[in-house]
């Protein structure tokens, strides 16, 4: 078990013959994933990578059963693209597109609404290195070889602080049940709360990894839920220490513009909750490991 | 994105918003020109910065007669405004509003956003205009009014007119701030606006006035946008940030001395953490993206090279798309090419990284390299800190 993800998980890719689609489906089929086929409007019927393309979701749907997608479309086509994975009964969907205006972003989590909960689509991303399953599958743009398999969950805004996280966990040999990558965008698909949820519920993982930044409510929400309902241990770093207020730190998302927002704030939110503080961004491996040889003390 | 505050009202009077005459000025010639066109009897002359906070700064002065605007324009023009917004630096005044005065009733604060926590644009408005919105949060709590808008149905006109009775109009101003309130919104909407602050938005002679405006708008959708991408002014811009914007990098300038050149953004805040952790102050954030070729890390090198303060450079790459021996490629090629006149620490994991190391290692053999983060960062503080030695 893990979460989102696992090596039965049918997949498809939207964007699939571009140039960027190609590279990385190519990379997850030869991962494990559970490729099914691919979307490119106007180029159906044809084959690529060995695989069935479908000019929709939906045609890729009916003909291949696949229940996730990973985007791969241009900003100014991602919105959409995401509304028609929803619309097809796609259950998982990872949008890696960067640039995605704000107001399609809202759009987007409107039309998602339109579902009951029970049949409505999750979304992690966008702007987003994807999520993997160490040792099943993988729906994203990660190194592969620095996550093992394992037992801590991990979940973050930025790609590659999340590979420094798995790559210090994995010098240590821990390994990484499912890691969930929810981008940095101001308004992206699953919170830190939701992920944190399904973690919590997974019975093979034992502990999470937040790692977030600066901007935004969803690190301080998703602390404040944990106190109440998360049993298992919660570490957390957030990045952003030495930004200015008011300007973007490369994410969109990453700019502190309330009270609440910056990385010491947050620090101090989450600490107040009573979850463990990753002190430095070198420091992700020996916590993790403090954290579960503590665990297995008190057991 | 930011824009003055004479061209959001350009913006805002094609929806119908109204507001006081005036015109742009250049020079005190044409800002005394300006007022003698408007006419009246008094005017406000107004720096025209990327800022809030300009009037407390002195940036905005009351003028009774021509004289005194070409006077006000004169002391203002080629001037640096430094408010509590702008830094230290200030931003350089370059170009004039030149407005007429109209009497004041009420004042009133309106303004739009993205609100992150709903996921929509928020409107929030106040009875007690004039001062910044914190400073209403704080004092004055009881006056804010606060709607959101539905995406999929746009605002309606029932939640204009709850805001304008809200803010304590009546009579005919309620119809008039509801257009006002609606009129923002669509331009909010239709600009892709991230955010739109009327303050103060005044009650004068029956009418519902904009006295003030600004707008950000979302950098992400100025691809669809080009009539706002055409407003942008450098001259409001650290001159470091517009060196590396026009070359497609990502770049924030701060004080310090470490020049950084950093795969992802979140990796990029935790460099600068390490870099402080171990006591020394980077000079820039600097995101590379992903993909790198090695003309792309040699421009890196330039712009981060474009800042005078920096002693040393950290190059930090996790290469996931990236690929190591393309980033030794650049940094090789950066030495060659723009001169690399100091320290250089290079950080190289991931993708194909005994390549990128063997690269280092025979091309560019003085480059210290680091195995981990903080190695990197204790490494860059200490070469920083022999420098100063040396330079001692």
């Amino acid at each position: 078990m893990s979460i989102l993800l696992n090596k039965t998980t049918p997949v498809i890719v939207q964007g699939f013959t571009g140039r960027i689609g190609t590279f990385h489906a190519a990379e997850m089929k030869a991962y494990g994933t559970n490729l099914v086929g691919g979307v490119t409007p106007g180029k159906g019927g044809g084959t690529h990578l060995d695989l069935p393309v479908f000019n929709t979701v939906k045609g890729a749907v009916a003909e291949t059963g696949a229940q996730a997608s990973i985007v791969f479309v241009p900003p100014p086509f991602a919105a959409d693209s995401i509304m028609e994975a929803a619309d097809a009964g796609i259950k998982y969907c990872v949008c890696i597109t960067d640039g995605i205006p704000s107001q399609d972003m809202m759009r987007v989590k409107r039309y998602m609404r339109r579902y009951k909960k029970e049949d409505r689509m999750i979304l992690t991303g966008p702007n987003c290195a994807g999520t993997i399953t160490p040792g099943e599958a993988m729906m994203g743009i990660m190194p592969d070889n620095i996550y093992i398999p394992g037992r801590v969950g991990i979940v973050g805004r930025s790609g590659t602080l999340g590979y420094e996280a798995a790559s210090q966990m994995k010098a240590r040999g821990i390994g990484v049940s499912t890691s969930v990558g929810i981008g940095g965008d101001p308004i992206n698909g699953f919170s830190f709360k939701d992920v944190l949820e399904l973690f919590e519920q997974d019975p093979d993982t034992d502990a999470v990894v937040m790692i977030g930044e600066i901007g935004g409510p969803q690190e301080a929400e998703a602390a404040e839920w944990a106190r109440a309902h998360m049993k298992k241990p919660l570490m957390a770093y957030v990045a952003g220490l030495s930004a200015p207020k008011g300007k973007r730190m490369g994410h969109a998302g990453a700019i502190v513009s309330a009270f609440g927002e910056s990385a010491q704030e947050k620090v101090e939110i989450i600490r107040e909750a009573g979850h463990t503080i990753v002190p430095h961004p070198a420091a992700f491996g020996e916590t993790v490991e403090s954290v579960l040889t503590g665990k297995k003390v008190a057991a | 994105m930011d824009i003055h505050e004479y061209q959001a009202k350009e913006l805002l009077a094609t929806h119908g918003i109204r507001m006081p005459r005036g015109g742009l000025a250049y020079s005190p010639e044409q800002a005394a020109y300006r007022a003698t066109e408007i006419g009246g009897e008094a005017w406000v002359v107004k720096a025209q910065v990327h800022s809030g906070a300009r009037g407390k700064a002195g940036g905005i002065v009351l003028c009774r007669n021509d004289k005194e605007v070409a006077a006000a324009a004169e002391k203002l023009l080629g001037q640096k405004l430094v408010t509590h917004q702008t830094g230290p630096a200030g931003k350089l005044i370059n170009r004039l509003y030149i407005e007429e005065t109209v009497p004041i009733e009420r004042e009133l604060y309106l303004g739009f956003v993205l609100d992150r926590k709903e996921e929509r644009i928020m409107i929030v408005a106040s009875s007690s205009g004039g001062m910044e919105i914190e400073q209403i949060a704080e004092e004055e709590p009881d006056s804010l009014v606060r709607a959101s808008v539905d995406p999929g149905l746009g605002m309606r006109e029932f939640q204009a007119r709850e805001i304008a009775f809200g803010l304590g109009l009546d009579g005919a101003l309620i119809g008039k701030a509801v257009d006002t309130i609606l009129g923002c919104y669509r331009v909010f909407r239709d600009f892709d606006a991230s955010m739109l602050e009327i303050n103060p938005l005044v009650v004068s002679k029956g009418e519902v006035i904009a006295l003030d405006a600004k707008m950000s708008f979302d950098e992400n959708a100025l691809f669809r946008r080009p009539e706002i991408s055409e407003l942008r002014d450098k001259s409001q811009e650290d001159p470091r940030e517009t060196f590396a914007s026009d070359r497609g990098l990502s770049y924030v300038g701060l004080d310090g001395d470490i020049g950084c050149i950093i795969n992802g953004a979140g990796l990029a805040m935790a460099t600068l953490d390490m870099i402080k952790i171990e006591g020394g102050e980077p000079a820039n954030f600097l995101d590379i993206g992903g993909g790198a070729s090695p003309e792309r890390v040699a421009k890196s090198f330039r712009a981060v090279l474009q800042d005078k303060n920096v002693k040393v450079i950290l190059v930090n790459i996790f290469a996931g798309i990236n690929r190591c021996d393309w980033v030794a490629e650049g940094v090789v090629k950066a030495i060659e090419e723009v001169g690399v006149d100091m320290p250089l620490i290079v950080r190289l994991s991931g993708t194909k990284v005994d390549e990128g190391k063997a690269i280092l290692r025979e091309k560019a053999p003085h480059v210290i390299t680091a195995d981990t983060l903080k190695d990197a960062a204790v490494a860059a503080v200490a070469a920083l800190k022999s420098t100063q030695r040396n330079a001692a």
